[in-house]
């Protein structure tokens, strides 16, 4: 009887012993070369001067920031930011001193050192002030608050603010934020970038591949783990994905699985891993404010009164988008509306019914009825995320007496278009890098923003974005973003039809990859994923 | 025949100095430029930053000076730079030009092969079930559009072989490459072939019902050599002359193969720089086109020579 109670005390223990032991299971493996594919042609390998996914997505692995969102957290805010090229960093007690303590030993990838000079000469160009200036600096808003970089020593850096801004330092931690070397020049930087991140770059060859190989100078000592990033151009959706199923990619364009695609992929290659998560871009309507008679409120409020946004959210995503305001809502968003706020928004109600009703009534106060419709042109760019809403659009404002007329722009003069004002309603896609109201409002919806595509500009709002924008505390500062969100969406400005969600896939050999899920921008340098073959 | 020659020089020069002045004006006149759309990416379009890159890309000159630099450019053999790539025009038109080139060959000799071979059985068992069976596949060729049947093949490839014959990184040998391309050029080259089959068999049919195929048989020639030689050579002018047309249509018409089949060729290039306005990229290539398109047609004149003896050029 005792040796066997002792043989199951022994048993017993032994499994215990295993049971909390710490796990070994996952040692990260080095080698291999992570395929990817590109769903398109990118327009330049400058990350600062371009404002696509398209970019960031290949080229944040050759940078490094001065801070970071970590990439093993899935989602961004300010308690996720952690040290990258800065050591540490800290506020002056009048907050308007941001200092970071820059990283020693850092070296480019053409051997030179990194040092406070190339932080400085980074935001210079980045705010004009350097003779070699962005061809396009399409965030430049970002930073109207900085003063001056100031250098003390060739490891500090300290920028001065105009006023306190205590989301500055979000700014920071964006893929779209890299430190850019000062010795090379803007337009080397388009076609041949030099950073100080984990890859390499190789080769661009346009339309066909990009290739980056392991930095084995990285300051970070043992990363990255993959020797190489592959990426192959492919423009044809159908192609890609069935290359992905076809396993000769380890990961997806992100956010490249529509809804709908996601079904077949999951059923062809049922071991790939999917997830969907918003990307924070929204699709929106533009109504040209100066275009009659859309410059009449009335007829803008009948609008926003007819949109359905839950049967467009069903049919084009199958109820997986999320209806919201402005700002990215929860659980993922830090700053959106809570679905029984964002109810009381005008448009936003849930009986549908009943505001066609009332827009109707505003339509026919205007003259407008059955037999006298408002002809219009919904323009919209050549793209099916483009597209299909606005069809779905075109439909609704036909229950208000608005006969809508889809007009197809060609992709690449659709900015230009919009910028001349040749429209008069349009339905737009906008990305939000950063999970923060400042980079959102102060880019979208600010009075002198070169990306307020409809020059919306209320000097009340631009009161509120910068009180917003200076408040330290975080509940104080939800407040009044959302009565700005009520402003917007009274003042019709750019509303937002819904923020998309779609999915990314992986296969299941793709090890230390967190998908972020309130920013596509945030998270591509690969230093932490590595191959398990 | 010298005479001729050199008129025909003549003539190719003339038409490709009127074709640049075409492709020039024309790219010009298309809504949106370069400028605009490097900015589209930007989300914005900044007036004087606009203004600065016309300066950088020298268009804001008259649009005379433009096409003189152009054609003296061209005359150096120096292409200018790409806009958008901001390289070496020629270092990016350069190496699509062989993956075209291959891909359009392998079709082509698909499309003779089978076109002409299938053509000539078609004709000579004529109404039978061969003849019907070989009717209905050049139909289906012929009303397959070719990114559905490209599509087809892939899916077929990944379902039943978990394997995709898309165009990888640049192979490491000419044989390779054969071999990567062969699909695709299988893919255009049914819709060819059905083509030139439907030719042959027509144009056999009617050399068959010829006089002289009937001394030649009264003659005692076996079948072989009435069907070869006497029939096949003179039904073959009409079949050359749509080859010649389908050899040009195929280097710069391979767009929705090159796409579906993601191949890194001259025909999506084009597509995409037009799309970016991207003129020195768009101007060079058509020029390239346009001269193969010449040249082909010089090469089938050439052809109607050497197959038919009562064809002279010259007085």
């Amino acid at each position: 009887m005792n040796q066997r109670f002792g043989l199951a005390a022994g048993a017993a223990a032994l499994a215990a012993a295993l049971a909390f032991a710490p796990c070994p299971a996952l040692a990260q493996k080095s080698g291999g070369t992570l395929r990817i594919y590109h769903r398109d042609n990118l327009p330049s390998a400058s990350i600062h001067e371009e404002a696509t996914i398209s970019t960031v997505m290949p080229f944040m692995a050759v940078f490094n920031n001065l801070v970071l969102y970590d990439p093993a957290k899935k989602l961004n805010s300010d308690s996720t930011i952690i040290p990258d090229l800065a050591e540490s960093w800290s506020w002056d007690p009048t907050r308007t001193k941001l200092t970071f303590k820059l990283r020693q030993g850092v070296k480019w990838h053409d051997g030179k050192p990194f040092t406070a000079k190339d932080v400085q000469c980074t935001w210079n160009r980045l705010t004009g002030k350097d003779p070699d200036e962005f061809r396009k600096n399409p965030r430049q808003v970002w930073w109207q608050n900085l003063k001056e970089v100031s250098v003390n020593g060739d490891y500090e850096a300290t920028f001065n603010l105009n006023r306190p801004q205590p989301s500055f330092l979000s700014m920071f931690a964006s893929g779209y934020t890299p430190v850019y070397p000062c010795h090379v020049s803007t337009k080397e930087m388009r076609t041949s970038p030099i950073g100080t991140g984990p890859f390499k770059f190789v080769e661009f060859r346009r339309g066909e591949s990009l290739k980056f190989v392991r930095n084995p100078d990285y300051w970070k000592k043992g990363l990255p783990y993959l020797d190489a990033i592959e990426w192959r151009v492919i423009e044809n959706r159908s192609t890609r994905i069935l290359a992905f199923i076809a396993d000769e990619f380890d990961l997806t364009f992100v956010a490249d699985v529509s809804i709908p695609l996601l079904k077949d992929v999951t059923s062809q290659a049922p071991k790939a891993v999917c997830e969907i998560a918003p990307q924070y871009v929204s699709s929106n309507l533009i109504i040209n404010p100066g275009a009659a008679p859309f410059n009449d409120p009335k007829i803008r409020r009948a609008m926003a009164l007819a949109i359905d946004r839950k049967s467009m959210i069903d049919i084009l995503s199958q109820g997986k988008s999320d209806q919201s305001g402005v700002m990215l809502p929860p659980p993922e968003g830090n700053w959106g509306m809570p679905p029984d706020v964002l109810r009381k928004l005008p448009g936003y109600g849930g009986d549908v019914a009943k505001n066609r009703a009332e827009a109707r009534k505003i339509m026919e106060g205007l003259g407008y009825g059955p037999g006298k419709t408002l002809k219009v042109k919904i323009s919209t760019r050549n793209i099916p995320i483009y597209r299909d809403p606005a069809v779905l659009l075109i439909d609704q404002l036909k229950q208000i007496y608005i006969e809508g007329e889809l007009e197809v722009i060609d992709t690449s003069i659709w900015h230009a278009k919009v910028t001349r004002k040749e429209f008069s309603v349009g339905m737009n896609l906008t990305g939000v890098p950063v999970d923060d109201p400042d980079v959102n409002l102060y880019e979208n919806y600010s009075c002198n923003s070169e990306r307020n595509l409809t020059q919306y500009c209320n000097k009340e709002v631009d009161k509120l974005i910068d009180q917003q924008s200076q408040e330290p505390d975080r509940d104080k500062r939800k407040k009044i973003v959302w009565e700005i969100e009520r402003r917007l969406a009274e003042d019709l400005a750019r509303p937002i039809i819904y923020y998309d969600r779609a999915a990314t896939c992986w296969q299941p050999r793709l090890k230390g990859f967190v998908l972020h899920h309130n920013s596509i921008y945030n998270n591509w340098r690969f230093e932490n994923v590595w191959l398990d073959r | 025949m010298s005479g001729y020659l050199i008129r025909r020089f003549f003539l190719m020069l003339v038409t490709l100095a009127g074709i640049s002045i075409v492709i020039f004006v024309m790219l010009r006149l298309v809504p949106g430029n370069i400028t605009d759309i490097i900015f589209d990416s930007a989300g914005f379009v900044n007036p004087k930053q606009k203004q600065r890159i016309e300066r950088e890309l020298g268009l804001d000159q008259p649009i005379v000076t433009q096409y003189a630099r152009w054609i003296g450019g061209l005359a150096r053999g120096d292409l200018g730079y790409a806009y958008v790539s901001e390289k070496p025009a020629i270092r990016e038109i350069a190496p699509r030009i062989p993956v075209t080139a291959t891909l359009a060959g392998l079709a082509l000799v698909f499309s003779t092969l089978f076109g002409v071979t299938l053509g000539v059985v078609s004709a000579v068992r004529q109404d039978t079930a061969l003849d019907y069976a070989l009717r209905i596949v050049s139909l289906s060729g012929l009303s397959l559009p070719s990114f559905w049947l490209g599509l087809l093949i892939l899916m077929a490839c990944v379902q039943w072989f978990g394997w995709i014959p898309i165009y990888r990184s640049t192979p490491e040998s000419f044989w390779k490459e054969l071999g990567l391309l062969a699909i695709p050029a299988a893919a255009v080259g049914f819709r060819s072939s059905a083509l030139v089959m439907r030719l042959t068999r027509s144009s056999m049919l009617e050399v068959l019902r010829q006089d002289y195929v009937r001394t030649a048989r009264a003659k005692g020639a076996s079948e072989r050599s009435v069907n070869y030689r006497h029939a096949l050579a003179n039904a073959l002018l009409p079949v050359v002359t749509v080859v010649g047309i389908e050899a040009a249509f195929l280097i710069g018409g391979l767009i929705v193969t090159e796409t579906v089949f993601n191949i890194p060729g001259v025909a999506r290039f084009l597509v995409e720089a037009i799309r970016w306005r991207d003129y020195p990229i768009v101007q060079n290539l058509v020029m390239f086109i346009a001269l193969v398109v010449v040249l082909v047609n010089f090469a089938v004149d050439m052809l109607y020579v050497a197959l038919d003896p009562r064809i002279k050029f010259g007085n």
